[in-house]
């Protein structure tokens, strides 16, 4: 056979043809981490992902600070979605030095919640629209978290790095007059993100691109133990905020999002559709919510614990189930925090989705599973 | 509203004051009335596996359950195939070094029984310790659960790293986070100290 092909198309054995790839640890499209893929001409044959260039250690840096004094370095895995990543230590933090939350910081806590989700997913949309060569879809989401991002300034005082929720409630009251300007900004910015359907979600070129891409199975989404938006765009029915309600969110009519494609297509829209749901979410809440009355359990500056004891808290955030788990001896520190976050268990799928692509449609697949590097290694 | 933060201690003990008698030492362990949901789940462990398991604790949608590393491949498969858990949230690495021991603790939780959703079975075993480890090749070993959860992979890779517990039976005990050249402790160990402090 090789004999009679012209010279250059004669077929090579499949372990000449095999090349191998590292996308990453610098490539804008890969994230801070690598992903070394083999390749048979366009076709992914292998792919193993290697998190770890931003491992900061915070689990370790947790176990020398105090229960309070932990709050300003563990949101930082996620700095736009800082409110999700602190809640489930802040609610373990509060049953082990046994203090009670004051209810009007519960549902301040649910709208900063509500909104650093959107926040968080609007800057992933706008990466995965610059990823598919798709600018308008890069611009438009960069601009419109503003609108949210002048709320929780209006509330923290910071635009991202929050560290507003600590042990006790959250840092401080929600400014004078806020309940209104916030109304007007999320009704505004929920008018917005529905035009982007028509620029974006009903584009078919962003159809013909993701739809029937990297499609992961119901059973599948369920062995890997994926979670958030991955799991519910394969159609489980899983959301931490009805299934298991943390605060008052069991007081708040929430609606969960579930597509059955498990496609990449399916995985780019439910954390869409969140949103809109997120916004519903804080109507609700500013409605519900005490008008006056404490935010804050004030708490010593080294508050003692209860005793030794082990808790695990889960959140729902911007990109799935957020655990925590402590374990305290009885001392002014934890003996060990552990974070389990949606990043590092959605990252199991990533090969399983991959393995058969072309490498084409590798950005596709790989942002569509709401994958945020800097929180799988923490 | 937080459902874990009341724990049926403040209710159980006014009416447990007729009988303080035998549990003095440890009054916190012994509540009344356990909730009904998670005390069945321990039961039916108990029920099957006798004194191979040890209830750690029974509390609103958590219950946790301690084996020894000869028994946990068969909890897990009890807990996977009768309780229908269906997957690992996460898993962790505990040092114990006063003990000699690290602890690994499995966070397992439920997709498809739907009156599990709220629960999470927490199933912890213990290796043993070595103050001067080479990972891999001392006896810090347990074996692996990936072929009962397979989510259970890159938490135990992350574990074997962090910790040094080699798992037996786990196809890619390779590094996950750190870099391939560290040379160092396992860094979540206890006597792994940050500089300067």
């Amino acid at each position: 056979m090789t004999d009679i092909m012209p010279p250059g198309l004669a077929l090579k054995k499949v372990d000449e043809r095999i090349m191998t790839l590292n996308v990453g640890p610098q490539h804008p499209g890969s994230g801070h981490m690598r992903i070394v893929v083999q390749i048979d001409g366009d076709y992914i044959v292998a792919c193993d992902p290697d998190p770890g260039y931003v491992h900061r250690g915070e689990e370790k840096m947790a176990e020398y600070r105090n229960y309070i004094t932990n709050v300003p370095h563990l949101e930082r895995p996620v700095i736009h979605d800082s409110c999700n990543v602190l809640y489930p230590y802040v609610l373990g933090a509060e049953e082990i030095l046994g203090i009670e939350v004051p209810e009007r910081a519960k549902y301040v806590r649910v709208i900063c919640s509500e909104l650093n989700r959107c926040i968080y997913t609007m800057y992933w949309l706008a990466i995965y629209g610059i990823f598919l060569g798709h600018s308008t879809m890069f611009m438009w989401p960069a601009g419109d978290r503003e609108l949210l991002i002048d709320l929780m300034e209006k509330v923290s005082g910071a635009r991202v790095t929050h560290a507003h929720f600590i042990p006790g409630g959250v840092r401080n009251d929600l400014p004078a007059n806020f309940e209104d300007v916030c109304l007007r900004q999320v009704n505004y910015f929920e008018k917005r993100i529905k035009e982007y359907a028509a620029v974006f979600y009903d584009n078919p070129i962003l159809i013909s691109r993701t739809q029937d891409t990297g499609v992961l199975s119901r059973e599948n989404a369920i062995r890997y133990g994926t979670t958030g938006s991955v799991l519910r765009a394969s159609g489980v029915d899983y959301d931490l905020r009805v299934k298991a309600p943390y605060d008052v969110y069991d007081e708040l009519d929430v609606h969960t999002n579930v597509m059955k494609e498990g496609d990449s297509y399916a995985r780019s829209k439910v954390p869409w559709l969140d949103m809109m749901e997120s916004c519903n979410i804080i109507r609700q809440a500013l409605q519900k919510m005490p008008k006056s009355g404490s935010v804050r359990t004030k708490l010593k500056p080294n508050p003692k614990t209860k005793g030794p004891a082990t808790v695990y808290k889960r959140v729902e955030s911007g990109r799935g189930s957020l655990g925590c788990y402590i374990v305290s001896d009885g001392k002014t520190e934890p003996y060990r925090v552990k974070m389990s976050v949606p990043s590092f268990r959605n990252l199991l799928a990533m090969p399983n989705l991959l393995i058969g692509e072309k490498l084409g449609n590798m950005p596709s697949v790989y942002w569509s599973l709401n994958y945020w590097p800097v929180e799988a290694d923490r | 509203m937080s459902s874990d933060s009341e724990k049926p201690v403040v209710e159980a003990k006014p009416e447990e004051k007729p009988t303080p008698a035998k549990p003095t030492a440890k009054p916190e362990e012994k509540p009344v009335e356990l909730p009904a949901f998670e005390k069945g789940i321990s039961d039916k462990l108990v029920e099957k596996f006798g004194d191979k398991v040890e209830v750690d604790f029974v509390k609103d949608d958590r219950v946790g359950i301690k084996t020894s590393k000869e028994n946990v491949h068969d909890v897990a498969q009890f807990i996977r195939d009768d309780l229908h858990y269906d997957h690992a949230e996460s898993v962790t690495g505990v040092d114990y070094p006063a003990d000699n021991e690290i602890e690994v603790v499995y966070h397992l939780g439920s997709y498809t029984e739907s009156s599990l959703a709220r629960q999470v079975l927490t199933l912890s075993t213990r290796a043993p310790r070595e103050s001067n480890p080479i990972p891999g090749q001392d006896s810090t070993k347990l074996p692996s659960l990936r072929d009962i959860f397979y989510s259970v992979e890159f938490g135990e890779r992350e574990v074997f790293e962090m910790l040094g517990v080699y798992f037996d039976g786990h196809p890619d005990n390779r590094r996950l986070l750190l870099p391939e050249d560290w040379a160092d402790l396992p860094p979540l160990r206890k006597d792994f100290a940050i500089k300067g402090r």
